[in-house]
């Protein structure tokens, strides 16, 4: 299979999901694609993941509700998500999700507040409340991951309860080149955070699966509710995430208009530019 | 064959639609050389042939709404004007007008013989051969290499018939089978797809139809069938321009008080009693894009400059309309337009500034409009109408014969109301009445004379409104300018210390030394040379700013305020 040019040393020693845990029971196999190579996962006595060209066995990983693998020297474990062990939590994959579009697109398509009222009509915004008001960025070298904090928006109905609009708060995090993680005010409970993360499995350049964990504080919803309410937002997005052109996430600071409200996607590509990320974008011309 | 990809793309106009591809609303999806295309027709007739592509996030406008005079990204509800495809509104920021020129790829349109044709360069020579009317047979898409088809058209025709060959991809003959002669052009899709367009004089009878879409068809067949025998070339690879360094990096370009568009008094006509209404068209093709509040600058023959309002609805780029007021006490400019400008004059202008932005992000808009006041309000109720968003209009005037623009304010519908010959109290009491207490994400906007603007301001913040929920525009500063301290000004970005004396701005100060400032009003209401303050006291004498902006100390109109403190540092 080919990928004709070498992916970059960064993508290649990182942890890439693969397959969500439920698709490959015990004594189950799939066969899927990650960086235009055919792979096999299979679980018996224990996980194992095979290169389907030349049979060789590769590292694997299960976090978060996925199987993760490795073509280089990956760390021990992969970026934490700390409330994925607090015991009262319901921890969920929604869905597994195939999309023509690049994970980067797909990624700064989560980052993204804007869209909310007119993709997300009556769900996770509505019009007239399209601000996107002032909120902080950063990139920590330390932790290697950016960080969105101080995000509000305004939804007509944040929860089932709630009669009149309010604002939501979110953080986002994105922690791996291909996924991100968010936190958002938790109807349940004032004190805490439901947790969304969207891992994106990059099958080939302009192919992706992308694979939604849910970490929430919810007695209430059963998990199929939950389920098809991810789904639904899910589906939204796809549309427009195949409408997206070019597919390749562009690096060039020129190719598209950013505005203010996108500075959490500047940020997003400065960060994949530096880490020298050659794969799903389209990179910087060096003039 | 043998024209490669760039001699098509230099050679010259192709069809890219039929016009009954775009009935009303519809954003229809094209291709050309490879390059995708979003094709529409607003209400005024006009076809928009644009990059299908948004220049925020890329996605394909096709997918977009067509409102009649503008076309909606789906993604984030992006605004772009019918015509110059300049983007008029930003959701996510919706106090702020699109403050850099932002503009999608446009490509130049002729819709001749029932076809819309583009061009992908600028100077493509015209169409040839036939005349203007035409009937245009159903189109034949062909998965084909575009020279093949048109090769495989002229091997068709009727033994030894006449072939007028049209360049580059076009001819007219009689193909074998059908009723008559026909001009076919090939629409050059990419490098392996095309569509046969044909053309005949007049539209031909059912049977004639059913004959010449029998014959095509089967030559499409026939040379999909050709096709699959050789190797078909890549698909073209499409471009996309990188967007200006300007606007990827950089804060507005600095534009002074420049007249860089020359107009011609296209209408006059007496709009009320002491009213001039002018509708300015472009000498030659369209004006630049404007958002609903914007001014132009009115350069006038007798040297002085003048701010007014431009009235327009969305979308409206043929001309702009403007209202001019005689002032009994005239300095010379609105008297020199009343009495001395002529249909057919030519006059300069500014490109439209926008210093008095319309949020569309409130539950319901108010507007409150005094006399000529209303033309500013007029442009924003207009844009609130084309997206079906809640408003109410407000005029005061001291007749209905006062009142300008009357057909124009009446046909915004039922949320005008007229306010006339009102008394002071009286004109209180109705301010009071319309504006209500403050509810959240409600909107006023209030433009009119100086006394019935601090009224309104002052009664809306009495109702609890709060300042960022209340707009205004003067149309002139009232207050005495104090021009009598003297201070230091350090421009920061400029590495530049200048001392400003009595008796002269900050903003002639600057010009003088060599700093192209953008100004207008320049007497502090109109907010063009609004400037950021990093250090110092502020001594604000502009209308334009609001208090709470007053207080905040950290931006300044540099052609009125002055220092407090002896020294003042500006991001210029």
């Amino acid at each position: 299979m080919g990928y004709s040019k070498p992916i970059a040393p960064s993508l290649r020693d990182l942890w890439h999901v693969i397959a969500a845990s439920q698709e490959v029971p015990m004594g189950g196999k799939r066969v899927t694609t990650l960086f235009d190579t055919a792979l096999t996962v299979s679980r018996n006595e224990r996980l194992r993941v095979a290169r389907n060209d030349d049979g060789s066995l590769l590292p694997v990983i299960e976090r978060y509700g996925c199987i993760w693998t490795s073509f280089g020297s990956p760390s021990a474990d992969l970026f934490p998500i700390i409330e994925y062990g607090e015991s009262d939590r319901r921890n969920i994959i929604a869905g597994s999700i195939g999309v023509n579009v690049s994970a980067p697109r797909a990624i700064e398509n989560f980052l993204d507040m804007g869209h909310f009222p007119y993709v997300h009509t009556d769900i996770l915004g509505a019009e007239p409340h399209t601000e996107v008001k002032e909120y902080d960025v950063e990139i920590s070298f330390e932790r290697d991951e950016i960080l969105a904090t101080r995000c509000r928006f305004f939804q007509p109905r944040a929860a089932l309860t709630a009669t009149e609009g309010q604002e939501v708060d979110y953080i986002y995090r994105v922690p791996h080149p291909y996924c991100s993680v968010l936190y958002k005010s938790c109807p349940a409970d004032e004190s805490r955070l439901d947790v969304i993360a969207i891992f994106c499995q990059p099958m080939t350049e302009e192919t992706i699966r992308a694979h939604l964990m849910l970490s929430m504080i919810d007695a209430d919803n059963t998990d199929a509710g939950i389920r098809r309410f991810q789904q639904t937002i899910f589906g939204q997005d796809r549309p427009i995430l195949e409408n997206q052109y070019p597919k390749r996430l562009p690096l060039d600071p020129r190719a598209e208009t950013p505005i203010r409200a996108d500075k959490s996607a500047i940020a997003y590509r400065r960060w994949l530019s530096q880490k020298g990320v050659n794969y799903g974008v389209i990179p910087q011309q060096l003039s | 064959m043998g024209l490669g990809v760039a001699e098509l793309r230099q050679a010259a106009w192709y069809p890219v639609a039929s016009s009954d591809d775009l009935p009303f609303r519809h954003v229809y999806h094209g291709q050309l050389l490879g390059q995708e295309l979003a094709i529409w027709r607003a209400d005024d007739g006009y076809v928009n042939v644009w990059e299908n592509r948004c220049l925020h996030r890329g996605v394909r406008l096709s997918i977009g709404i067509n409102d009649g005079a503008e076309l909606r990204c789906q993604y984030h509800g992006w605004r772009y004007a019918n015509r110059t495809a300049g983007c008029t509104y930003i959701p996510a920021h919706p106090a702020d007008a699109p403050a850099r020129r932002i503009t999608n790829r446009t490509y130049p349109v002729k819709e001749r013989f029932g076809l819309v044709w583009a061009a992908l360069v600028a100077d493509a020579p015209e169409v040839e051969g036939i005349g203007e009317a035409g009937f245009a047979l159903r189109a034949m898409p062909v998965n084909a290499l575009p020279e093949m088809v048109l090769a495989g058209l002229m091997q068709r025709r009727v033994a030894g018939g006449a072939v007028e060959a049209l360049p580059p991809l076009g001819a007219a003959l009689v193909l074998e089978g059908t009723p008559g002669r026909a001009t076919y052009f090939v629409q050059p899709v990419d490098s392996a797809r095309a569509v046969i367009r044909g053309v005949v004089e007049a539209e031909p009878d059912i049977e004639a139809l059913m004959a010449f879409n029998a014959v095509l068809t089967r030559l499409r067949d026939e040379l999909e069938a050709e096709a699959r025998q050789v190797e078909a070339p890549e698909p073209i690879v499409p471009r996309y321009e990188p967007v200006s360094v300007e606007l990827a990096t950089m804060p507005d370009l600095v534009i002074g008080r420049q007249a860089t568009v020359r107009v011609r008094v296209a209408r006059r006509w007496q709009a009320a009693l002491d009213v001039i209404g002018l509708e300015l068209a472009p000498l030659s093709g369209q004006l630049p894009t404007f958002q609903p509040g914007a001014h132009i600058d009115l350069h006038l023959p007798n040297g002085l400059v003048r701010q007014y309002s431009i009235t327009n609805g969305p979308g409206e780029l043929l001309s702009y309309s403007i209202a001019v007021k005689r002032e009994a006490d005239s300095r010379g400019g609105s008297a020199a337009i009343a009495d001395a400008l002529r249909e057919g004059d030519v006059l300069a202008i500014s490109e439209p500034r926008n210093n008095f932005p319309l949020r569309r992000d409130a539950v319901r808009t108010t507007f409150i409009a005094g006399g000529i006041g209303l033309t500013p309000l007029l442009s924003m109720a207009r844009a609130l109408k084309r997206s079906g968003l809640a408003f109410d209009f407000h005029a005061f005037a001291r007749s209905d014969g006062h009142l300008p623009l009357g057909p124009e304010l009446a046909a915004l519908g039922e949320g005008v109301m007229r306010h006339l010959a009102l008394g002071p109290s009286e004109t209180a009491q109705e301010i009071r009445r319309v504006l209500g207490p403050y509810s959240f994400a409600r909107h006023v906007y209030i433009c009119g004379p100086g006394p019935m603007l601090e009224l309104a301001r002052g009664l809306a913040t009495a109702l609890g409104w709060p300042d960022e929920a209340v707009h205004y525009e003067y149309f002139k500063n009232a207050h005495e300018i104090d021009k009598s301290t003297s201070f230091a000004v350090d421009l920061a970005r400029s590495a530049l210390s200048l001392r400003v004396p009595a008796g002269k701005s900050i903003l002639e100060v600057m010009r003088e030394n060599g700093i192209d400032a953008p100004s207008s009003c320049e007497q502090g209401a109109c907010g063009t040379c609004l400037t950021r303050v990093l250090e110092g006291e502020i001594d604000h004498q502009d209308v334009y700013l609001n208090a709470t902006e007053k207080a905040a100390d950290n931006v300044m109109m540099t052609c009125v305020s002055r220092a407090k403190s002896g020294r003042l540092v500006l991001d210029i």
